[in-house]
Formats: structure tokens, sequence, C-alpha cells
């Protein structure tokens, strides 16, 4: 009896866990002879920029009248190669993915060219020698972001700066490709320079935390000129920061950062942070325009199409704010 | 004599351990002890080192009592979380009282304190794995009353909790500093300290001996709960927004690291408050140290896995009598030739 309820108390929360990981799964399968059905496996929804992006997709697949079958993963490859497989064994159209990590998905994408069913992977990389295995590849270019950023930063201070760089997390391909194109363009002016850099891990705290050190390693703040951070929340951070030290984030300091989330165009509008570099979350249109151009039998489909994101700047903060916000 | 005495002290190597991590930033930066009183409130990286420990403190102060126990609670990162979450959303919900909205950030870390010591004490349940259920459930319950968002709200007075100023210190640290003094002397000045670490040496001669040994595994994992939601509450109050996925991401490890740098046994039995704190002093000197010193992000790891390895080898009594033993071998060699 004892040992009955123990288990009971053990499988209540094991149950809510693996229910609320199936129901994501099964979407509404109403499937007209013709319209197109696409699978789609999705990281999971770990930041705000994620949900943009899957209810992108999701908003341009009911625009164009495709059935997508979203498949939520959450941070785990191991589901998403089960969501492929189920995918495969529905006879979807074509797999569009959003892989967790780079490596492993030669097995799961050769059963899905078997099958015949085109895959488009969005968003980060696979590790692939065979480029047959997939149809085309769908991402952001993060050293052009990175390039974007710096040239609005020496466009705004002539080229010459002290800048502080708050990295992302070391070793995400996101960080090293942004600081290479920031240090690509201002290497070409030679008034600019990094004084201090430093990983944010990409987040809110850290930015901040990170930033407080900073200000203190440099004589309060007075030597920094602007603060270039690898994504919108750590520039957050920062600002934040900034203001405890009794100076103005945005002014005294500028602040550039690349992601363009909700939140940064309020900072932007409030004057706290300057600039930012739009890493755009509409991949679901060109991934639908390669799957139905190769349903006409099209074959010159590019392996890579990059997705270039605006600058947004204070000017524009408000209504973008407005319009961005749920 | 007197010098041997002091060096084994149980203070001694902890205390001088974070000696030299203070000490190496005169070598690489020295604005690190530049201090100023500004706007009613010391200012400096002395200050900040104090202030971004106070999270991990309080995870430590409650670590601490349920490792004495002999148990281990893994789910405090996810806690901070939940805390977080039920805060910010209650501040944007319009019921923004302060103390209503602490009370339930303090009611859901004793909630998941509950739920921890239950599957502890009541259902005998290895603590690493019913904390771990959790560890692992309690980010998603956090996601799910975010609905997978930063939550961002704007409330001075919760605010304070995470950047406003006491006593001219940032307020995380007074807190961490009063609650370290509360249960420092209802551990210490009572009895309860010592059905602590009886709990943890032998459970069954506890028992026997009258002790209500449930009861007191339950009430620390309670105790740990509602330090982690404090923690979480401070943490929420300094970026002033809930981020479940990271607001305390793998800061439990950081506060068993601390009970361990303090000396503490993983086995359970023997703990000590001070020496946690200075264990967390140590872990946050080494983060601001190395961002001040320049050193490029991927050494980071690196650098603080060899420094806390020196510190847990200094301390290990065996590791001690070794080198001991090594002297005192070379020392009899030499009086041999003589």
């Amino acid at each position: 009896m004892g040992l009955h309820m123990k288990f009971l108390y053990l499988l209540v929360p094991l149950l809510a866990l693996f229910g609320c990981g199936e129901s994501s799964q099964q979407a509404p399968a109403s499937a007209t002879e013709k319209n197109l059905v696409v699978g789609f496996s999705q990281v999971g929804s770990e930041s705000s920029w994620r949900t943009s992006f899957s209810e992108s997709v999701k908003a341009e697949a009911a625009k164009r009248g495709i059935e997508l079958k979203f498949s939520d993963a959450q941070q785990k490859q191991e589901n998403q190669i089960k969501a492929i497989r189920s995918f495969i064994a529905q006879g979807v159209d074509a797999i569009i993915v959003a892989p967790v990590v780079e490596t492993g998905w030669k097995p799961v994408l050769t059963e899905a060219k078997r099958a015949g069913i085109p895959v488009v992977i969005v968003d980060r990389n696979m590790a692939l020698e065979d480029d047959s295995l997939y149809l085309t590849r769908v991402a952001s270019d993060f050293v052009e972001e990175g390039r974007k950023a710096a040239r609005w930063l020496m466009e705004a201070t002539e080229g010459k700066c002290d800048i502080v760089e708050l990295q992302g997390t070391v070793g995400a391909t996101a960080a090293i490709d942004r600081m290479a194109g920031f240090n690509e363009v201002i290497a070409e002016h030679e008034n600019a320079r990094i004084i201090r850099t430093q990983t944010g891990e990409f987040t809110r705290s850290k930015g901040k935390e990170v930033m407080e050190a900073f200000l203190k390693a440099e004589q309060s703040g007075k030597s920094i000129c602007a603060v270039w951070a690898h994504n919108d929340e750590m520039a957050i951070g920062a600002a934040l920061a900034i203001k405890e030290a009794g100076l103005d984030p945005g002014d005294d300091i500028l602040i550039v950062s690349v992601d363009a989330v909700p939140d940064i165009f309020k900072a932007m509008a409030d004057g706290d942070t300057n600039a930012t570099v739009e890493l755009s979350p509409h991949m679901g249109g060109p991934a639908f325009d390669a799957i139905e151009a190769h349903r006409q039998g099209k074959t010159d489909i590019p392996k890579l199409i990059t997705i270039q994101g605006d600058v947004f700047t204070q000017a524009t903060a408000a209504e973008e704010y407005a319009k961005r916000k749920q | 004599m007197q010098l041997t005495h002091l060096t084994q002290h149980r203070l001694f190597l902890p205390l001088l351990a974070l000696t030299i991590i203070l000490l190496a930033n005169v070598l690489f930066s020295p604005e690190f002890f530049h201090l100023e009183f500004k706007d009613g409130r010391l200012y400096g990286s002395l200050v900040d080192v104090l202030n971004r420990s106070a999270p991990t403190a309080l995870l430590a102060i409650g670590m601490a009592l349920v490792i004495a126990t002999g148990g281990i609670d893994l789910s405090v990162g996810a806690v901070i979380a939940i805390s977080g979450a039920i805060c910010a959303n209650l501040l944007n919900s319009g019921f923004d009282a302060l103390p209503l909205v602490i009370f339930a950030g303090l009611a859901a870390g004793l909630a998941a304190g509950t739920i921890n010591g239950g599957l502890v004490s009541i259902f005998g349940i290895q603590p690493i794995v019913a904390t771990l259920v959790l560890m692992v459930a309690g980010r998603g319950i956090a996601q799910l009353i975010n609905s997978g968002q930063i939550i961002t709200f704007q409330h001075e007075g919760f605010a304070a909790i995470g950047v406003g100023t006491a006593l001219g210190l940032p307020m995380p640290v007074i807190i961490a500093v009063a609650i370290f003094l509360l249960v420092q002397i209802l551990m210490r000045f009572t009895a309860l300290g010592l059905f602590v670490e009886a709990t943890g040496c032998n459970p069954t001669a506890s028992h026997y001996a009258g002790l209500n040994v449930k009861a007191i595994k339950f009430s620390v994992y309670g105790i740990s709960g509602l330090c982690a939601a404090l923690a979480g509450m401070i943490i929420t109050a300094d970026i002033q927004g809930a981020d479940a996925n990271n607001a305390g991401l793998w800061l439990e490890l950081d506060a068993i690291l601390a009970v361990v740098l303090g000396g503490a046994s993983l086995a359970g039995g023997r703990f000590s408050l001070p020496l946690t704190m200075i264990g967390v002093l140590i872990i946050q000197t080494m983060s601001t140290t190395i961002i001040m010193s320049g050193i490029e992000p991927k050494y980071n790891l690196l650098i603080k896995s060899l420094v806390i390895i020196v510190v847990l080898l200094l301390q290990s009594p065996t590791f001690r009598q070794q080198i001991r033993q090594l002297f005192g071998a070379g020392k009899a060699m030499q009086g041999d030739r003589v």
C-alpha cells in the first residue's frame, strides 16, 4: 500500500511532463487532398525571438493555405528525430527543421530522402557532407549582422570610439560570427578599438553584471564610448548597469546590439539604447518558396538562402514597438 | 605554537584562499579596490562582489542545512525561476501591493520546499532524485507561467529588492546578511543546529534518541525553498524582468560548491554557515576578478575550476596529511644522514 502511494506521488509529475510533450505534437490532422502539408520541427520556445520565429512560420503557412504540422522539440535532438520520423510516416509533402545541434542528422535525413520528402533546414546549421540530403538551408547572416552594427556605430561616432564588447555564449556560432563581422569593419577605422570583451552569456543578468565590472574597470565608465552587445538582452542589462552607475545610457555611452526583440524597441524609444540589427524571424516565407519551387520541378534552388536584417534606431523605435508588442 | 594554533583554525584556510584571490587583483586590476561613496551608497567592485554574491549566499544557507541532514536540493535554481515568474506576473496583473507580491513569491518557494521535503522525509525517496523532479519540472512550470517570454515590469517598490539601498549598501546584501544572522542564531544559539547535524550523522540513532528526524528533514527543505524564493525575487528585481529560461540557471551547483568550500561533508552531519559564506565570496570574487582582469572569456571556466581544485585540495585533511608526511619524511631522512 505504502509503496503504491509512493509510485503515485512520482507518477503525477511524470505524467504531467509527458502529457505536455505529446499534446504539442498532435496537430489537427484534417488534410484535404489539395493542400500542401508541411511538417515543422522547431527547437523549442526558449527565447522571445524563438517564439516570434514560430509564430511567423505559422502565420506564413496560414497565409499560403499550407497545412503546417508543428512540433516543439523542447531543445532535444531526440524529439526532433522522432518528429521527423513521424512526419515521414504521415507522408507529409515537405519537412522544415530548425535543428538544435549541428551533428547527428545523416540517418534520419537519409530516411526522408528515401521517402522522397524534401527537407529545408532553417536557422542553425547541420553538419552534412552530402548536400543532396536537403533541399536548401535558410539562415541569417551573422557576420553581416556584426558588420551592420559596426557600420552604424562608426557612422555615429565618426570612427572614433573605445568599445566594450558583451559576447554571447562562448563557442556559439552567432557569437563567433557577429564578433568577426564587427571586428572586420572596425579594423578599417584606426581610432576605433575594443578595449574590453567578456561573455554575457546572451542573458540580461549576466550582461548587467559584466557591464557593472567594466564600468568600474574603466574609471567609472568615463573612458567607454560604446557598448557592443551580441544580443538585445545583454544590451538591456548593460543599460540598467549604466543607469545605476549614474550615467545616461544612449547618451554618455552608446549601445548597439543585434536581434530586434520587442523589449529593445521600448528601450530605444526611452532613449536607453541606440541601435539594433534585426535577426529576422521571417524564415518561413523563403522556406515555403523553395518547397513550392521544388514541387514545380525547378532544380536551380540555391543550397543556402540568407536572410538580411535591417538596422533599427531610436528614430522609428516607438512605432516599431507599438507594432511588435502583442 | 601560537602560529600552528592559528593555521589549524577551521576559518584559516578558506579565509587565506579568499585573501589570495583578492590580492591577485592588485596585480591584474588595482581599480578593484577603489571604493567611493556615491548617491548615498558605497560604490566599487568590492561592493559588487557582495551584491552579486547575495542570491548564491541565500541558496547556500538553505543548501548547507539540507546537506547537513545528508540530503541535497537540486531544485533551487528552478524555484528561483518560479518565484520570479510569479512575482513578475502579479506585478503586471494589477495585484501589485508589495506585501502581497512578496508573500506570493515566498509561498511558491515554501510550496516547492514542501514537495521536496514530502518526497524525501515522508516517502523516503533519495534526495537527489526527489529534488531532480522539481529541478526539471520547475523550470517548465516557470516557462508556462511566463508563456515562454521574458516578463518585464515597472514597479519601484519591488525593484528596490534588487537595486535599492539600505545603510549605504545594496539591498540584496542587507537581505542576505539578515537571513544569515537569523538562521545562524536559530541554529547555533538553540539546539536546532545540533539536531540537524545529528540527523545527518545517523538518522536511526537520532530517531531512537527521541529526535523527530522526519520533521527535521522536512523543514530544512522548506527553509531551502524559502531562501531560493527570496533569491529569485532579488534576481528578478535586479533586471526588472523574469527570465524563466536563465534566472538561477546552474546556481544550485554554485550553492553546493559554496557549501563544500565551507568544509561541509556531502555525506551530512557537519555544516558551518560562516564558512559557507566565505565559500560564496570565493566563487563570486573569482567571477568578478576574471571580468575585471580582461582575460579572454574562453579561459573563464578553466581558471575557475583550477582555483577551486586547489582550494578543495588544501581543505582536504587527507591531502594535508600527505603533504605533511612528505615534509616530515624529508626531515626524517635528513635526520638519518646526520
